[in-house]
């Protein structure tokens, strides 16, 4: 089962807490907002993604499970 | 004029090839084989909007079965009023409504029609998505014209109304849909002339589901069908994070069709003519004809109806040929992409033909720059409309579009060296990270103008004078912008 991460940009206020859990997958803009891959979280920090998703303080990171094209 | 005065019960939009239609229905689809199709009804009416009884001379009657009602729970065909041994039940007429309307979508389909809006998407596949939702539907026209250099919109709302209420309620009835809207900008005088004419077609008993006319803010971001949506839900005209998809829950929770009002006019001539009517023009990936809106150093700029595939130096030729040499030309409009002239020249005008070069059709804008006007100083005047269009919600376009402008500023007009570099950079940061494709347009432009200016790049780098800045500006922008 492959986990992608996605943000709502809408929600998203540039808080950063997301890219200080994973800095190995998400990067921040020169403004703070975070910059997620379009590929699968890889395997070692696919653990991380959950909580990534329940520390954001506007709600605003997505997790999608499954298989991707 | 009623319904019921138009005589034949039977759909018949399955199979109708031309060999099997009726002589009156051969004889009006010759007299608008040719081109113009959508714009056929401009001759009869002059300068003026073309009315129901021109619009159904030129076009024939709106082919909705005369027997066609619609109840709080969907479509029927069947007269409800008819009782004794020959009254059908009302399952039995919603059935048989059912099936008339999966032909229209099934004709749709093999007709190859694409959304005329910009992105192109199969309508017959929106449809049925839509139809397929279950339940009562919703229907809407999106004729609020987002793109400054378009008026293709503008032009079948004003000119041919008729046109475009009729494929809203062919789209209504191929989707189960039990309200519609037309979406415009909010102008008073184009909203009142569209009820007026809405409710001419309803005292004829022309559309069993009445279409409600809603005004919207003119700008890019409020012309998104999703904020069309949340607007027509009481939000705010502004765009929203996807998923759900406006065709699995859109007004009112319902599935949504929200299509260009180009191609619901188009649906109206297929639904009366035909998939092979349709297919005679344009080409086989990319079938029919489209309006595109021809501006900038040409002699005659206006709207004009093409066969898809047509090699844009044509169309530029039906608009009176350049009026100066031309350097480039902007295809796609504000959200598309430049093109060196003599590249776009030979390309043809359809989604496949402008992807192979890297641009893409839009909503069918050409703007031709001649040679006496700088490129990056018209790039940097429409990045600042477009960093000003934003709708404020997702940081990388609310701080990124100013910072590309801003960047594109210092290349046209401070010839800033390290300018383009710094656009060039902001693209990734760009695109593709906004809810909406408000940011993706202008990273398009900006990139595209790199490519397509360079060497006029290097002259402004250089700190040479261009005389072309001090040219009056060609892309038309709000006056009440402020640009740099």
């Amino acid at each position: 089962m492959s986990v992608r991460l996605r943000v709502n940009m809408i929600k998203c206020t540039g808080h950063g807490l997301c890219a200080e859990l994973m800095p190995e997958f998400i990067g921040l803009d020169p403004w703070g907002y975070p910059i997620v891959p379009r590929t699968d979280v890889p395997e070692d920090l696919a653990d991380l993604a959950p909580r990534a998703v329940s520390d954001c303080p506007t709600l605003a990171l997505l997790l999608e499970r499954g298989e991707h094209g | 004029m009623t319904l019921s005065t138009l005589g034949e019960p039977d759909y018949r939009l399955d199979d109708s090839t031309p060999a099997q239609w009726p002589a009156a229905e051969l004889e009006l689809a010759e007299r608008i084989a040719p081109l113009p199709r959508l714009l056929a009804g401009l001759a009869e009416a002059g300068s003026r909007q073309t009315g129901l009884t021109a619009h159904e001379r030129v076009f024939g009657p709106l082919p909705l079965p005369w027997d066609t009602w619609v109840d709080a729970r969907g479509w029927n065909l069947g007269d409800s009023r008819r009782s004794g041994p020959g009254r059908r039940s009302r399952a039995d007429r919603s059935r048989s409504a059912s099936r008339a309307a999966a032909r229209l979508i099934d004709v749709v389909e093999r007709s190859g029609l694409t959304g005329r809006g910009g992105a192109g998407f199969p309508t017959g596949r929106k449809l049925r998505a839509v139809a397929e939702g279950g339940g009562p539907t919703v229907v809407v026209a999106n004729g609020a014209e987002g793109e400054p250099a378009s008026r293709k919109d503008r032009v079948l709302l004003t000119r041919v109304p008729h046109l475009v209420l009729d494929g809203i309620t062919l789209a209504a009835f191929a989707v189960g849909a039990t309200r519609a809207f037309l979406a415009v900008h909010d102008e008073a005088q184009l909203i009142s002339d569209l009820e007026a004419t809405v409710s001419a077609r309803n005292v004829a008993g022309l559309d069993p589901v009445p279409v409600e006319v809603v005004g919207i803010e003119p700008r890019y971001t409020a012309s998104e069908q999703t904020s069309i949506v949340q607007y027509l839900n009481g939000g705010p005209g502004l765009p929203t994070f996807t998923p759900p998809r406006t065709h699995e829950r859109g007004v009112a929770g319902r599935p949504t069709a929200v299509n260009n009002v180009e191609t619901l006019a188009h649906l109206a001539l297929i639904a009366r003519y035909g998939d092979h009517w349709f297919r005679q023009a344009g080409r086989q990936a990319s079938p029919g004809t489209t309006l595109v809106t021809i501006s900038g150093d040409v002699a005659w700029p206006g709207v004009y109806e093409i066969e898809l595939g047509t090699p844009v130096g044509h169309v530029v030729h039906m608009a009176g040929g350049p009026t100066e040499r031309p350097q480039a030309i902007l295809v796609g409009g504000y959200f598309g992409s430049w093109l060196p002239a003599g590249v776009a020249w030979p390309v043809p005008m359809s989604h496949p033909g402008l992807r192979e070069v890297g641009a893409a059709m839009g909503a069918g804008v050409l703007v031709v720059l001649g040679e006496s006007s700088c490129g990056l100083a018209e790039t940097a005047r429409v990045l600042g409309y477009l960093a000003d269009e934003g709708a404020g919600q997702c940081g990388p376009c609310i701080f990124g579009l100013p910072a590309l402008a801003d960047a594109m500023a210092d290349l046209a007009f401070h010839g800033d060296p390290a300018a383009a570099g710094k656009v060039a950079g902001l693209v990734p940061l760009i695109e593709g990270r906004g809810a909406c494709r408000h940011p993706d347009g202008a990273t398009s432009l900006a990139s595209s103008a790199l490519t397509a200016f360079a060497h006029d790049m290097r002259w402004h780098a250089e700190r040479r004078p261009c005389y072309g800045v001090r040219r009056p500006p060609l892309l038309p922008v709000p006056p009440d912008v402020e640009y740099w």
